[in-house]
């Protein structure tokens, strides 16, 4: 692969050999990623640049944020303009404070509702936010979390917010982590329907939308969901990745089709994830990090 | 002084792959953001030639690879950049003649980028979606870049100029 940096000797080369080895070199990390699965060599690179990428979206995402979180075009266009006059950060720092206040008091209604779902399921939770999103044309759906190893967090995690299920941890490095949310369609989550018990899978249904749906598929053909049913974790051996009874969705449709006998469910998830924030990620009880955690009982 | 142009483009690109994730998660639309990542590559290859364009895209597309939150297949983006980079290059005599075939090439780059990272999908079977689904977050797409490609491009073929080793007279 190295082979693609180098240099025709006279400096300039031909662009058709350089396109060629590119080409190559780019199947191959492709070849190299898709087949090797879980140990891919590539994870080692994934880990090397995501600790210096990492805390750098980290910094972007809190030099953006007290704008983007009033919203609005113009605000965005002021924090570029004070960005560059840096003897004013002072003075503006205290006004952006003063302004953000009613946003400060929104997100800590959502720490108490992380609170509350911390007491009502009994798991330990790491409080963290969500600083980057995988564009869209990626066609998976993907957030980076500022809270990494050194808070406790490692990979299979659960993610959730106050509404229910947000995603599972895929990879972290010290200060951040990759979560994997529930409406990509590389996702599977094992779910029970709320008023019968019955289990089944969940993907993420791969559709344009801020939104997202997923495709409930019930292990046994017979049973047909009803509208507005409930559908929760149905949790997996010692909790990894995901934890059970955490609520995912209720149901908004059902499709049968005619040819296959089963049925299958359109599951509308409670996560608004156009707009995620404030994250839980489930680790164990006693974890000890550098963040506090959230258990039931210690904020009540 | 020699390793300062090549670290301009490294923070170039850097800052366009961070300011697509982080930045302008909070202007998507349907959750597709502008792929800043393909219009450095674009005016890259305009400014420099297909070699100079497709080993930047190389760089470029690696990084949107691995660079968190990026959890696909690592190379499809490469892939798609590389081609785009030598194809932009290609072009660069029709498109240095004005900004807006530089603009139109930008267009073009973007579907025919966004395009190939979605089949090089289907061909690994990786976060495939429905044929339909993928054409319209392509659309989407081509027009985010579109749309900022007219500031973008004389802004970015200065820093390309700027950063273009001084050839001998």
């Amino acid at each position: 692969m190295s082979r693609s940096f180098g240099r025709d000797p006279d400096g300039r080369g031909n662009p058709r050999r350089v396109l060629g080895l590119l080409v190559l070199a780019s199947i191959t990390v492709m070849t190299l990623d898709a087949k090797t699965g879980s140990d891919s060599p590539v994870d080692a690179v994934r880990a090397t640049v995501g600790s210096v990428v990492g805390p750098v979206e980290t910094v972007t995402d809190g030099m953006v944020r007290p704008f983007t979180d009033l919203g609005g075009f113009a605000k965005t266009n002021k924090s570029l303009r004070e960005d560059v006059a840096d003897l004013e950060a002072e003075n503006a720092r205290l006004r952006s404070q003063a302004a953000t206040e009613p946003v400060d008091r929104a997100r800590l209604a959502e720490l108490d509702g992380l609170t509350r779902t911390a007491a009502d399921t009994g798991y330990a939770l790491v409080a963290a936010r969500v600083v980057a999103m995988g564009p869209m044309q990626s066609f998976s759906r993907t957030v980076t979390i500022d809270a990494g190893t050194s808070s406790g967090v490692r990979k299979d995690m659960t993610v959730l917010n106050n509404d229910g299920l947000v995603g599972r941890v895929v990879s972290a490095t010290r200060t951040t982590a990759t979560v994997l949310l529930v409406v990509d369609t590389d996702s599977v989550v094992g779910g029970r329907l709320g008023s019968n018990l019955e289990i089944g899978f969940l993907r993420g249904r791969g559709s344009v939308g801020d939104d997202g749906t997923l495709a409930l598929d019930l292990v046994d053909n017979q049973v047909t969901p009803s509208r507005d049913d409930v559908v929760v974790t149905w949790g997996s051996p010692h909790g990894v990745p995901y934890v059970a009874g955490i609520p995912i969705g209720k149901v908004s449709s059902v499709v049968s089709s005619p040819r296959q006998s089963s049925r299958q469910a359109v599951i509308e998830p409670f996560v608004d994830f156009s707009s995620l924030d404030v994250v839980g990620v489930v680790v164990p009880k006693g974890t000890r990090g550098d963040r506090d955690l959230i258990t039931a009982g210690s904020a009540r | 002084m020699n390793g300062v142009r090549p670290a301009i483009l490294v923070g170039l690109v850097t800052m366009a792959v961070v300011a697509q994730s982080v930045l302008f998660r909070h202007l998507d639309v349907e959750g597709v953001v502008p792929n800043l990542a393909l219009v450095v590559t674009v005016v890259a290859a305009i400014a420099r030639g297909p070699q100079f364009g497709a080993v930047l895209g190389f760089g470029a597309g690696l990084l949107l690879d691995v660079a968190p939150p990026a959890d696909h297949v690592a190379g499809r983006w490469a892939l798609a950049l590389v081609l785009v980079g030598y194809l932009a290059g290609r072009v660069r005599q029709d498109a240095r003649s004005s900004t807006l075939t530089a603009v139109l090439v930008v267009g073009a780059a973007s579907f025919v980028g966004t395009s190939v990272y979605a089949l090089t999908g289907l061909v690994v079977d990786d976060h495939s979606w429905a044929m339909g689904e993928m054409l319209q977050v392509v659309v989407i797409s081509v027009l985010w870049d579109l749309a900022l490609a007219p500031f973008l491009v004389p802004l970015l073929l200065k820093v390309m100029d700027a950063t273009q080793p001084a050839r001998a007279l």
